[in-house]
């Protein structure tokens, strides 16, 4: 046998050995064999969150021009007042165009960050110059990418998956989840904790008829009935707009039980300057009511008996159990910089991706043994050696997906049924060839020659157009369909290698080791 | 000795009848745009937006009760299908939001009890969301076929990727007018279906013009369609062959697969039967259509006309 095709066979020990290695490797994850399945295989959740970054440089604008003023107060420039116009700028109203100049020139000089212009006489706007904008929009989408990241750690989720997606969206993939409402609960809450002092001097039934002073705001606490998980109250509490504390300050949240009414709360822990802080708050607000804020919800406004040292506070409200954990683990991986929405959410029930697994399964021997029936059949010996490549083939694509980490998706067992079945066409082509190379009476060996070698550039051709779909696929797909994508890309290039070159050698073996008179084919 | 499906000497006139087959495949497509503009297309949540829930219950229930149930959560519009067994049902409503599942769980726990009703599946897509999905969609497709075309533009010739793509835009055609008139629904994965029925549908069509290129080779004074019929007739058996196969595991797929990739495996059934015959009887006629009119254009009144 000439050298050349032991080098062949050793080529193609090696690559069957390398699939079966990354596929039977053993590994420390127990799974069967060494592929990642698809959330649609094994369930779990899929989110897509959408981050709402804009918020975030509203807060951060609003934030600065509170400092801007107070600043400006204590070097005797005073202005009136301030509001947001759009998301991106504040409105700040003066005396006079006196007191306008002086704030301009101040602003100026001071923050240069920042960009003021005239409005009219007695108005004038500050707003972020706009990469300073974007720099804030990418910074709240990534922190709050670790802040959920944290917040799923928490919940303790096997190899989640999450990845901020374009500019402002967040994927995350929670496997082997099948509640959703939990995750989302945890994930989608923005969790601003603050403080507010309660308006003693304003009714909330005031309030609510319109007399409401422009420093005040009107927050309800909600009273929920807990079997259905439906409002059935809601208090209204006067509080002045200014936060006078925020849960920035926490070092920890743990639920505790208190032991006379046997029901959870959240025990909070303020860092050494938060605990300050909190003393001289309650300190200098005795005999006051300060209402504890989540997420501009009310759930509690105790009156402040004494001055708390010690930096521990505490938030009581109805909770159950799994609530009063949630909150602790919001509050210990912070407050997201913006709101979050949901804009997209699969869940697949583990017994669903079972039933898929099995399906697919079936439909896959099925579909194979027929193909592997008729080949046989149809061209004989030559078929079986074709069948061969066809089992090789699938080898390959799974020995393929394992080594890449690449992840199988219910459309991509799909796609390797689809190989399956497409697989055979290179063989049938080179077949075909041959049996026309020997209608024109040439020797078995250069029909087989002469079958292999005209077929080649079809073959090629024909692949490489599917394989261009293949990957502008796996460019646009999202999980499931680029799942696709792989398998199909991974099938066409298997189906080469082992379509032509596996099946010539193996016939080349044949021809150079005994004498073929008559091809089967 | 071997058998084969089709015998060698095979001489069927392809383009003679080409009139003939253009005019199927005009009337195919002209009624799949009849029961687009009647019905369109009937997309799924992953390009409208809206929420999905399939549901197994404990035992079979009946329609009415799971529509009283939601009814009672303000959700009486969705619609409920059984799908597949009759334990197994399918929930759709067009509003999105995280609200929407919650609420159809709720009722329905509520009404058939925590062990009697077991959410499968629950999908939620915003409109934002599905509106990307869709224009992504559209470009895949686009970008494929353009790609696709330039590749044969540059291994054969101009004809034989505008003949491509002609094929291509009556394989898409037909098997979106499929989906309209059995208002089967299209999802993303009915995309990536469509991307392979571009990918197979090429592959054949390919590995005609292989052939034909070849032919014509051997004389090149020949006007192209002369070879056409010879070079169809010579991979017709290919052509049954792989399409047999092909069709064999899709149709395994069909009927086995299950639900969820039920309407995927319909699409390729319809593509890959429409790809074939379009590589056969639309793509070569093109070729020769082009041909000779290129040909007329060179010498008026030359000897080139084939039929």
């Amino acid at each position: 046998m000439p050298k050349i095709l032991w080098w062949k066979y050793a080529t193609i020990v090696a690559v069957i050995g390398a699939a079966l290695y990354a596929l039977l490797a053993p590994n420390d994850r127990a799974k069967p064999f060494n592929l990642n399945l698809g959330l649609d295989l094994q369930g779990g959740v899929h989110l897509v969150m959408g981050v709402h970054a804009q918020g975030a440089v509203a807060n951060h604008i609003s934030r600065l021009v509170d400092e801007v003023m107070a600043e400006a107060k204590a070097n005797k420039i005073y202005a009136l007042g301030a509001r947001s116009i759009g998301t991106t700028r504040q409105e700040i109203t003066f005396a006079a165009p006196r007191e306008r100049e002086k704030f301009k020139e101040f602003i100026e000089r001071e923050y240069p960050g920042l960009i003021y212009a005239d409005l009219d006489e007695r108005h004038g706007t500050v707003s972020l110059d706009e990469r300073e904008a974007e720099r804030i929009e990418d910074f709240a989408v990534e922190q709050s990418l670790e802040i959920i990241r944290n917040r799923v750690d928490a919940l303790g989720v096997a190899e989640p998956t999450l990845q901020r997606q374009g500019k402002d969206r967040l994927l995350i993939q929670l496997p082997g989840l099948d509640d959703p409402e939990v995750a989302k609960s945890l994930i989608g809450r923005t969790a601003v904790l603050e403080f507010k002092m309660v308006d003693e001097d304003v009714l909330p039934e005031d309030a609510l008829a319109g007399k409401l002073p422009p420093e005040d705001e009107v927050l309800y606490e909600r009273t929920m009935d807990s079997v259905s998980n439906q409002v059935l109250r809601r208090t209204p509490y006067v509080l002045k707009k200014r936060a006078v504390m925020t849960g920035d300050l926490l070092t920890d949240a743990q639920v505790n039980i208190d032991q006379q009414y046997n029901q959870p709360y959240v025990g909070l822990q303020f860092s050494s300057a938060g605990a300050r802080k909190f003393a001289e708050l309650t300190g200098a607000n005795v005999g006051k009511r300060m209402a504890i804020v989540l997420d501009g919800n009310v759930y509690s406004a105790p009156v402040i008996r004494e001055r708390i040292g010690g930096g521990r506070a505490q938030i009581t409200g109805q909770f159950t159990m799994q609530e009063a954990k949630e909150l602790a683990i919001v509050l210990r991986a912070g407050a997201l910089p913006a709101e979050v929405s949901v804009l997209e959410e699969r869940t697949v029930g583990p017994s669903l991706g079972a039933d898929s697994i099995a399906a697919g399964r079936l439909s896959m021997v099925v579909g194979g043994v027929l193909v592997i029936i008729f080949m046989a059949i149809y061209y004989r010996l030559f078929g079986l050696v074709a069948d061969l490549a066809l089992v090789l083939n699938v080898v390959l694509i799974l020995g393929g997906l394992a080594a890449l980490g690449a992840t199988l998706t219910l459309p991509g067992i799909a796609g390797m049924i689809l190989t399956v079945g497409m697989a055979v066409d290179a063989n049938v082509i080179i077949f075909e060839r041959i049996r026309e190379e020997l209608r024109l009476g040439k020797t078995p060996a250069s029909a087989l020659e002469g079958g292999y070698d005209k077929a080649f550039s079809t073959i090629l051709d024909a692949n490489v157009t599917t394989l261009i779909a293949a990957l502008v696929l796996f460019q646009f797909g999202s999980g499931p369909v680029k799942g696709f994508a792989v398998t199909l890309c991974l099938g066409t290039v298997a189906s080469m290698f082992t379509a032509i070159f596996c099946t010539r050698a193996l016939f080349d073996g044949l021809l150079a080791t005994r004498e073929v008179r008559t091809l089967s084919v | 000795m071997s058998w084969s499906i089709i015998p060698a000497d095979t001489h069927f006139d392809f383009l003679g009848r080409a009139r003939l087959f253009v005019a199927i495949s005009l009337l195919l497509i002209g009624a799949g745009m009849v029961a687009m503009l009647l019905k369109g297309l009937n997309l799924g949540i992953d390009f409208k937006g809206g929420t999905l829930v399939q549901i197994r219950t404990q035992e079979e229930v009946p329609l009415e009760a799971v529509r009283e149930a939601l009814s009672k959560v303000g959700m009486g519009g969705a619609v409920i299908q059984r799908y597949g067994s009759p334990r197994d049902l399918l929930i759709r409503a067009e509003a999105g939001g995280e609200e929407v599942g919650r609420r159809v769980k709720g009722a329905l726990v509520e009404r058939f009890g925590e062990q009697g009703v077991e959410v499968e599946r629950l999908e939620q897509v915003g409109p934002q969301v599905g509106a990307d999905l869709r224009e992504k969609a559209v470009l895949a497709v686009v970008y494929a076929m353009g790609m696709v075309v330039i590749y044969i533009t540059i291994r054969f010739e101009l004809k034989y990727g505008l003949a491509a793509i002609i094929a291509l835009i009556h394989d898409v055609s037909i098997t979106l007018g499929a989906f309209a008139i059995t208002g089967l629904e299209i999802d993303l994965t009915v995309i990536a279906a469509f991307l392979t029925i571009v990918g197979y549908s090429l592959n054949d069509t390919i590995v005609v013009f292989d052939r034909i290129r070849e032919n014509h080779r051997e004389n090149l004074q020949l006007p192209v369609s002369r070879v056409i019929n010879r070079s169809v007739n010579e991979t017709l058996s290919r052509t049954i062959l792989t399409a047999g196969t092909t069709l064999v595991v899709v149709t395994a797929l069909f009927f086995l697969g299950g639900k969820v990739i039920h309407d995927f495996a319909f699409a390729l059934l319809v593509g890959i039967v429409v790809g074939t015959y379009s590589s056969i009887f639309i793509a070569n006629p093109v070729v020769a259509l082009w041909d000779r009119l290129a040909r007329k254009d060179e010498d008026a009144g030359g000897e080139g006309v084939a039929s």
